[in-house]
């Protein structure tokens, strides 16, 4: 089984979350171009080491959270709020 | 690519021709048979370097040098070949996609592999049992209906078929409407079945090393040279290589090689989770598939049960299976057939695929010239393998696309092109 962290719950069990995605600053729709805009659809950095990514405490408190985590180990070394602004809270 | 430096050597003299009567002279005399291919030290220099030794970078090594005469070619993996993903897959072979290009890819696939055991002369046990998807609700229903139609169309033998249909094609399937999840319908697809897939990778491997092509294991690539736009050579754990050719055919580790050369891909790597029972008598004759239950399940030659599921709910490159897993999958399992309840579970493991956004692969070129892909094959790789190597091997030999693959390209991401398979190939193997 592995443990996530919430910032508001504690340590959990990962089924009780929903990732995300990456955490990537989404680009206004108003003033991007059509490159930009499928590069934030699309482009995934898909990293063999640590990721920073957003998991949804979807079985608990319901929020959003930014957790970085080691891809190949599935180790978590931190997680914490989103940054203001729904940066991290992308899809 | 059209000069090849070492010239065309052709088919190993004196490599031996698998036969009856081989089988027969060998198990009298007692004498051991030929390695069924051999080792090299790693030359200085390729025509052209193929990274991932499953059954998409041999086939890919073999047909360029059966189909087009180009034999210097390495095969690199960083473990033993079939390791990775054409060992860890479910075996099953279909061509009943959703899209007309899918459809027609993938029925050249089948196509070959019903003449691979020939071909290679390795005999890959391909069994066309005939494959069938359940359909559990309208819209899976009504899904099929298109995917029949779109087969029909393209040549494939697919039709859908009522519960009483599947009853009598498999009589252990729980098609009553008490069950949780009432079978309504499916799509039936007889030219499907299963492979050996082992033996499609030494096959490969063997059929290639006659050619010349050097296959390396335990030879991890640490780094691609470009230089002005063009791949220049290539960096391992036992010594660099110059070429102008490299064609990724990775999976699990598409990404991490393409950055390599810095060509990005929008790929997630995600692990898929498999598990085999004890074997029992023979009861099974179809491959079996739930969309809706998220499991699919085949009874090998040797009774086991094998049971595929949906990727982990996050991207990851670890290959630890989960309780989570087979606690649902039984559960499932059990939903469509209660008599296996006493079954046991022998083992469990995961494989890592790479997952696109569309459902659908990567083959092709890249902003980088001599660095091709053939990657993004989800969970549906292995069943492409043959054509995915046919055709890889054409464009690199020729330097034109060819039409079977064109629309796989790398550029459709940017250009808004997708090619959206979800619908047949999220679960439905």
């Amino acid at each position: 089984m592995m443990l996530l962290p919430c910032p508001w719950c504690g340590p959990r069990n990962a089924a009780e979350f929903r990732y995300a995605g990456e955490t990537k600053a989404r680009p206004d729709p108003d003033t991007t171009d059509p490159h930009r805009w499928r590069d934030y659809l699309y482009a995934r950095r898909n990293p063999a080491g640590w990721t920073r990514e957003t998991w949804l405490h979807r079985a608990g408190c319901g929020r959003y959270l930014v957790a970085e985590r080691h891809t190949v180990t599935n180790e978590v070394r931190a997680t914490h709020p989103p940054a203001a602004g729904g940066g991290g809270a992308a899809s | 690519m059209t000069v090849s430096r070492n010239g065309s050597r052709g088919r190993r003299a004196g490599a031996t021709r698998y036969s009856a009567f081989d089988l027969v002279r060998r198990g009298l005399s007692g004498r051991d048979w030929p390695p069924a291919w051999r080792s090299h030290d790693l030359a200085g220099a390729y025509d052209a370097v193929v990274v991932g030794g499953g059954v998409h970078g041999l086939a890919t090594a073999y047909c360029l040098a059966a189909n087009h005469g180009i034999t210097d070619v390495a095969v690199l993996d960083k473990g033993y070949i079939g390791g990775g993903g054409s060992g860890r897959n479910t075996a099953i072979i279909r061509a009943n996609y959703l899209t007309p290009e899918g459809v027609r890819f993938y029925d050249r696939s089948v196509k070959l592999y019903e003449r691979l055991s020939v071909d290679l002369n390795f005999n890959v046990m391909f069994s066309q049992r005939g494959h069938m998807t359940l359909a559990h609700s309208d819209g899976s229903l009504r899904t099929m209906r298109w995917r029949a139609e779109v087969n029909k169309l393209q040549g494939v033998d697919s039709e859908v078929i009522d519960p009483g249909e599947v009853k009598r094609l498999v009589p252990a399937m729980d098609t009553s409407a008490h069950a949780r999840y009432p079978i309504l319908g499916a799509l039936y697809h007889p030219p499907g079945g299963i492979v050996r897939h082992d033996a499609v990778v030494w096959g490969y491997a063997r059929a290639a090393d006659a050619y010349g092509v050097h296959i390396h294991q335990d030879t991890e690539v640490v780094g691609i040279d470009v230089a002005g736009g063009r791949v220049r050579g290539v960096r391992t754990t036992r010594g660099t290589i110059a070429t102008s050719t490299v064609v990724n055919c990775t999976a699990g580790w598409a990404t991490t090689v393409a950055d390599m050369a810095g060509v990005a891909l929008p790929i997630s790597t995600f692990p898929l989770q498999a598990a085999v029972t004890e074997p029992v008598k023979p009861f099974l004759d179809t491959v079996v598939v739930s969309g809706t239950l998220h499991v699919y399940m085949s009874q090998t030659d040797r009774g086991e049960l094998v049971f595929g599921a949906s990727v982990d709910p996050f991207p990851s490159y670890s290959t630890r299976g989960s309780l989570d897993f087979v606690e649902g999958l039984a559960g499932h399992v059990l939903e469509l057939m209660p008599s296996l309840s006493k079954m046991r579970v022998l083992r469990q493991w995961a494989g890592l695929c790479d997952m696109t956004p569309d459902y659908s692969p990567i083959m092709g070129v890249t902003p980088v010239e001599g660095f091709y892909v053939d990657v993004g094959w989800g969970t549906y790789g292995f069943k492409a393998g043959p054509v995915a190597g046919e055709a890889m091997a054409e464009l690199v030999a020729t330097g034109k696309t060819p039409e079977l693959i064109a629309v796989f390209d790398l550029d459709r991401f940017a250009e808004g092109r997708l090619v959206g398979e979800k619908g047949a190939a999220s679960v439905g193997h």
